[in-house]
């Protein structure tokens, strides 16, 4: 049955490239008054490009932009905006020095004009918090606020300028179960107001919950149109990675000999991060050690102790059975530690730099990518190919600056370095966060192989199903101290949760 | 108004715009060649005259740019590691002092004098940009103060020395340094023409540093770490080691327009043997984006536009200040040519 409600975005034929990478390919569709509508694909699918498009920070090579029946002229960031189309990022762009008034305010009033019109604008604040549920306090500095509030605010600001159609770009990768939840009540009530939502996302049962149409993008083309009432989430996920989609079930581990060993261990505090507090665990070979925990807990200090960043302030620390003396990145690196670390972009690559120097950044010293202080580009542009091959890189080539990649492909560029040195021990510290399901699943799967070839991997990760799916034995961190190992399947994520407040640990230590 | 990036420039971009630049700097110079009295007209030409008209004046333009091309190099292999070395003055003074020194006072003969005065002086200039680099390692120290600091410290130590034990006693009076023997002084690049080896070693060297950047673990641990240095730590390459060795690559490379200026144009030290050619550098680094070679390529043109600028003032008896006007003049719209030849200007 068509859709007689108006038509208040219209987008067609939008193509862009970049270089050889065609990051949108004649892509086209409507998002009618009173919609939810999903837009559902995989990183590196076209999802923020085509977004970037619509608010002018990229010109498109074809296509056009309506809004309201209005085209939109091409490559002015305003004019989306004062069309009422408004965005709420992935990342916050709020003043933290400055109220929540103050945020919502800024930009709306020319400079010239004295004052802000507070007592006003806290009224018409007060009425949109209270018509769309979004409950803030509107005089806290926002630098005190919760992950959850700032994203209230971020939806006011938009609502503040009036905007018809709000574009919510992954806005529950910062949330708990709970703010999404009322997350979700506020775009029921936005809708039932006439307002039209576009949400950007990669997490089938959110865009099963809060939507009405879904329109699936892979490489850079829509892959399909469906009404959510008419597809479930299988079929999505199908229709997302064109193949279809299992969940990973580990066969039982063996568990062999201890390839680190951790006896009382502790490093300094960083800041406000926690150090370890007398550690002790013991990695095995073939098994998956799964690390739970909240964030913050001291997850962070034990990964930098792995990867060689920290080196312990007291006791015992044995690599391969061997006391360790001096610990450096490097040394890691020497007594085969492969490490996938939690930041991508800062810390696992260079962004400026080309997928063969980033492929080489941890063994360019040695040969054959350097001899004598001379590098082998051959060797390394090889190698670099060969990453690409077998991790399936999607990427315009070798030499193409690894920027341009999405956080999926990057990551299994920095899973292919890790792991084509065969290391013995892994570090994958939140592998698989912002990955879409083909490259969460693909990294999930090769971690597991690596086990199952005998490595001992140690899995850092704040979501308790992926620990749960994922480990042979489970430790829970709370403030800097570790719980005893708990066998597969000992545990429910309850159980689990009470350590993770930090409770049991008395009775532990 | 804002700025965008503009993906591949066009030829016409890369070409039209410096030479926009050019143009610009002729009309000032012209307008102010006019204003001091001077016919307009004549101003271009006397200034391409005096920069490159003549073998003499090219000859000119490329003895000036030798001491550029090193500090060019200097600054470009600093920067390169986000090391913002602004001392290259102070090195490059430390170069010529250590030249002087071992070129009047150990003796040696001119084979073993020269490659003795040249090691040296890039001791002397490694060691002068070794302590700020060690001072922002250790203890967070911002290097653009302790370089920037140095160039004043240094030019008073010179003149200290230069008014007391290394005062030239056949100096009339002069704060000058004995000059160093005839056999230690570099020779000609080419027999009859006045273009000495600093010239030779000032292309080598940018060569050399290409070289070292491309090719070596060196360069590639250096762009690394001025890229994203906590990258480069967590993949295991040796950050404050790798900014060590930056500070006594760029230290020496500085210390060598001292030691060229030197041995193979003056001859001995005075306070004014760099007139800024330690500044100048960094804005050389910066026309050149940075690259070795392009270094080269934008020494000779910043030695070209001084000399040239230098000539016309003289030619046509106008005060050199506006011989100075036209040197900043030309130099502003060329860095804006470059940059926009990589942005564009849009509106909204």
């Amino acid at each position: 049955m068509p859709d007689l409600r108006p038509v208040v975005l219209k987008l067609e034929g939008i193509t862009k490239r970049f270089g050889t990478l065609t990051a949108n390919d004649a892509i086209g569709f409507a998002l009618h008054k009173g919609e939810v509508l999903a837009l559902l694909g995989e990183n590196g699918a076209g999802k923020t490009t085509l977004m970037n498009i619509l608010f002018g920070h990229y010109t498109a090579d074809a296509g056009t932009v309506e809004v309201m029946g209005q085209a939109l002229p091409p490559g002015q960031p305003g004019a989306a905006l004062a069309a009422g189309v408004g965005m709420v990022h992935q990342h916050f762009t709020l003043a933290g020095n400055l109220t929540v008034t103050e945020n919502i305010l800024i930009g709306t009033r020319p400079l010239w004009r004295g004052g802000l019109g507070r007592a006003e604008a806290r009224a018409r604040i007060a009425a949109l918090s209270r018509d769309f549920g979004l409950a803030v306090h509107p005089e806290a500095k926002v630098r005190t606020l919760s992950v959850g509030e700032c994203q209230r605010v971020e939806i006011l600001k938009a609502l503040y300028r009036d905007a018809r159609v709000l574009i919510l770009d992954e806005p529950t990768a910062v949330l708990t179960p709970q703010e999404t939840d009322a997350l979700f009540a506020t775009l029921k009530k936005a809708v039932a107001q006439g307002l039209s939502i576009i949400f950007i996302s990669h997490k089938l049962h959110e865009v099963m919950a809060v939507s009405d149409r879904v329109i699936v993008l892979r490489h850079g083309r829509v892959a399909g149109e469906v009404a959510t009432a008419d597809t479930d989430r299988h079929r999505l996920a199908e229709m997302m990675v064109g193949a279809e989609v299992r969940l990973p079930a580990p066969s039982l581990a063996r568990p062999g000999a201890a390839l680190m060993e951790l006896d009382a261990v502790s490093t300094p505090p960083e800041g406000t991060r926690p150090g370890l507090k007398s550690v002790s665990l013991a990695l095995r070979a073939g098994q998956i050690t799964g690390l739970a925990g909240v964030s913050g807990n001291g997850q962070g200090a034990l990964a930098d102790l792995v990867s060689g960043l920290v080196a312990p302030s007291a006791g015992r620390f044995e690599v391969a059975g061997a006391r360790v003396e001096r610990w450096s990145p490097r040394a890691a690196l020497q007594a085969g530690v492969g490490r996938i670390p939690e930041d991508r972009h800062a810390t696992g690559s260079i962004a400026d730099f080309t997928l063969t120097e980033n492929a080489v950044l941890e063994d360019y010293a040695r040969p054959p990518y350097s001899r004598r202080g001379w590098m082998n580009w051959r060797a390394a542009r090889a190698h670099a190919e060969k990453i690409i091959k077998d991790y399936d890189v999607r990427c315009p080539g070798s030499e193409a600056r690894i920027r341009l990649l999405s956080g999926g492909n990057m990551q299994k560029l920095i899973l292919g370095r890790a792991l084509e040195t065969a290391p013995r021990i892994i570090l994958a510290n939140q592998p698989v966060r912002g990955l879409d399901i083909g490259a969460l699943t693909y990294v999930q799967d090769r971690l597991i192989a690596a086990r199952d070839g005998g490595a001992a991997v140690l899995l850092i990760s704040e979501d308790l199903d992926e620990i749960l799916a994922l480990s042979d034995v489970i430790h829970v961190m709370s403030e800097g101290r570790l719980s005893p190992g708990f066998p597969r399947g000992t545990k429910t994520p309850a159980e689990l949760g009470v350590w993770m407040a930090g409770q049991g640990f008395d009775h532990a230590a | 108004m804002r700025l965008e990036p503009v993906r591949d420039a066009s030829l016409a971009r890369r070409l039209g715009l410096p030479l926009l630049a050019l143009a610009v700097t002729v009309v000032v110079a012209s307008v102010l060649a006019r204003l001091a009295g001077a016919d307009p007209f004549a101003t271009l030409g006397l200034i391409l005259k005096g920069a490159a008209g003549s073998k003499f004046a090219l000859l000119e333009t490329l003895n000036r740019a030798t001491p550029l091309i090193f500090t060019g190099l200097a600054v470009a292999v600093a920067f390169r590691a986000k090391l913002w070395n602004i001392g290259a003055e102070a090195q490059l003074y430390a170069g010529a002092l250590m030249t002087v020194l071992v070129g009047t006072q150990l003796g040696l003969p001119g084979p073993v004098a020269i490659p003795a005065m040249a090691l040296a002086a890039i001791l002397a200039g490694a060691l002068v940009l070794l302590g700020p680099a060690v001072l922002k390692l250790r203890l967070g120290v911002d290097e653009v103060v302790t370089t920037l600091l140095l160039n004043f410290i240094m030019l008073l130590v010179i003149s200290m020395l230069l008014e007391g034990p290394l005062k030239d006693p056949m100096g009339m009076g002069w704060p000058k340094s004995p000059p160093i023997p005839r056999d230690a002084r570099l020779p000609r690049l080419i027999e009859g023409l006045r273009l000495h080896w600093g010239f030779g070693l000032a292309l080598i060297a940018a060569v050399s540093v290409w070289l070292i950047q491309i090719r070596t673990t060196l360069g590639y641990e250096i762009r690394a770490v001025g890229l994203n240095p906590q990258a480069a730590r967590f993949a295991g390459i040796p950050v404050n080691r790798v900014i060590v060795k930056t500070a006594l690559l760029s230290g020496g490379l500085a210390a060598l327009a001292g030691f060229s200026e030197v041995a193979g144009l003056k001859g001995n030290l005075t306070l004014d043997l760099s007139p800024g050619f330690g500044y100048t550098g960094i804005v050389v680094a910066m026309l050149a984006l940075l690259h070795p070679l392009g270094v080269v390529v934008s020494a000779i043109f910043v030695a070209g536009v001084f000399v040239g600028a230098n000539s016309m003032s003289r030619a046509a008896d106008v005060p050199t200040y506006i011989a100075d006007i036209s040197v900043a003049v030309a130099l502003l719209s060329m860095v804006l040519a470059i940059l926009l030849t990589k942005f564009r200007v849009v509106r909204g």
